[in-house]
């Protein structure tokens, strides 16, 4: 019977070729192997926010009026529906975790070298959008906390020179952040970013596939000097397997975050009510809201929280532009991006840890 | 299963066999523990519905002779029928064919679905087109000025 089914597979879609292709890929096996599962696992957590995402929509209404109303019920009325929220907010958290882990996992490996810098350009600009993602989703259950975190996200857009304006308008829907920014924001995070996040996936998987693993450079030359020690796995069905059980594990932390820490959902948005003391936001904007809170209001004749802005913008454009700095004989050369890599990790820790004791 | 007699090197099939049930049940147990909450999740939690049995379905005066209204019944819309002699009749509004909503069409003197062409009496008797079964008839009383629909609890 399956091997009918085979057959008939094959006749149409060369079935065959696809197995044949397969059996033959292979990962690299070497002692920083153990970082190759990051993406994967990440594209799990995806898969996950994905599959929660069209559960919550079952019973969310994304509407001022409706929209934390409609949350409470899901999290005390609907059977089950604290557990598909809570999974949803954990596995958007952890996703974010493991994006930037993996990000720097490819740096420090220096996988982004060429060929693979439209990998690496991709892989950030998805980076982006995940953080798109958590910014627009924070919103949607129309909460204290979220109503002032977009109040300050969306000031800063505003505050870039020349388009700023017109751009915080299209964020929010008006000068105001209101029910109108919240429709826009549900749109956003359901339909426009999962739309651009789905293509470009399979765009940077595509890459990865056809360019293949990469090998560190320092596994590379000890393989050189000696060819004997060259190892590779076969990904169907090895390396598949092992990967199979990591989303396992992936989806069984989830599942007790969820049962041992059920999301919270704060207090219902007032546009006519005071921020609370000590308000911030998630941990992965923290590094940022910490600068500027640092920064002092004028350096020199410039605003000083544009200062911080650009600072940022530009460090994040550099960053995905960062495969075109390591070139064979170039003068900033690998010592110079592994370094910047480890001053980006050490500031992003220092200041998430001092912007959660600071008062 | 048993696990033992499995210590000769040609008799190490039960024991594997053994390990794969165990990991097998194991695996589709736990993937059991994950739908089963989604599909708890998919059915909505019943709505508390209305229990009255009674409604005011409109005023005296406020249909003219050969007319029809829809007024709310609970959840569910209901027919209310002002016949060309004076008295009134209340019907359930849903089709019993594909849950549409009916109307009261005066030239005819019946109860007409839109939907498919389905046709009632006035005292919901199915007359022609799809609908299976009639439409519910309720009792209507005068109480004052107000139009009262009780309908009879089913048990």
């Amino acid at each position: 019977m399956l091997e009918r089914v085979r057959a008939w597979l094959d006749e149409r879609v060369a079935w065959n070729q696809i197995a044949e292709f397969l059996s033959h890929k292979t990962v690299p096996l070497h002692r920083y192997s153990y970082w190759y599962f990051l993406g994967g696992i990440t594209l799990f957590l995806f898969g996950v926010q994905v599959v929660t995402g069209m559960l919550l929509l079952l019973y969310y209404r994304p509407t001022s009026n409706e929209a934390f109303e409609s949350v409470q019920y899901i999290m005390t009325q609907v059977q089950f529906g604290w557990l598909v929220r809570s999974i949803h907010s954990w596995s958007a958290n952890l996703m974010v975790f493991t994006a930037i882990a993996h990000m720097f996992s490819v740096l420090f490996l220096r996988a982004y070298r060429k060929p693979r810098e439209l990998t690496w350009i991709s892989g950030m600009v998805l980076l982006f959008l995940v953080m798109g993602f958590g910014f627009s989703g924070y919103l949607l259950p129309w909460n204290t906390l979220a109503f002032f975190a977009t109040k300050v996200g969306t000031d800063m857009v505003g505050q870039m020179p020349l388009v700023g304006h017109k751009l915080m308008i299209f964020l929010r829907g008006g000068e105001e952040v209101s029910g109108a920014t919240l429709t826009r924001f549900f749109g956003f995070h359901v339909a426009l970013l999962p739309g651009i996040t789905t293509l470009l996936v399979a765009v940077h998987l595509a890459l990865v596939q056809r360019q293949g693993i990469s090998v560190p450079p320092a596994i590379e030359a000890e393989w050189k000097a000696s060819p004997a020690a060259r190892r590779d796995m076969p990904f169907f069905p090895n390396f598949f397997l092992r990967e199979m059980i990591a989303w396992y594990v992936a989806l069984g932390v989830l599942g007790a975050l969820a049962a041992l820490a059920p999301w919270e959902l704060g207090t219902k948005a007032d546009p006519f009510a005071s921020a609370p003391a000590g308000i911030k936001p998630e941990w992965y904007f923290l590094f940022m809201f910490q600068t500027l809170k640092l920064i002092p209001a004028k350096m020199w004749f410039l605003d000083g929280e544009l200062v911080g802005l650009a600072a940022f913008g530009s460090a994040g454009l550099l960053w995905t532009l960062l495969p075109f700095f390591d070139r064979e004989g170039a003068r900033f050369g690998r010592k110079w991006i592994v370094g910047a890599g480890i001053f980006a990790l050490a500031y992003m820790s220092v200041m998430t840890v001092y912007a959660y004791w600071a008062k | 299963m048993s696990p033992e007699g499995s210590e000769g090197g040609n008799q190490s099939l039960p024991r594997r066999a053994f390990v794969r049930t165990l990991l097998g049940s194991g695996f589709l147990g736990s993937l059991l523990s994950f739908f089963y909450p989604v599909a708890r999740y998919l059915l909505p939690p019943p709505t508390s519905e209305s229990s009255s049995d009674e409604v005011v379905a409109g005023t005296v005066g406020e249909l003219k002779n050969n007319t029809g209204k829809i007024f709310r019944f609970g959840s569910k819309p209901g027919l209310l029928v002002r016949t060309s002699d004076g008295s009134y009749r209340a019907l359930s509004a849903t089709c019993t064919h594909l849950d549409c909503t009916v109307q009261y069409r005066g030239e005819l003197q019946r109860v007409w679905c839109a939907c498919h062409n389905g046709m009632y009496d006035l005292e919901g008797r199915n007359l022609s087109g799809p609908p299976p079964r009639p439409l519910q008839p309720y009792e209507v009383h005068v109480r004052g000025d107000e139009i009262v629909v009780t309908r009879s609890r089913r048990s």
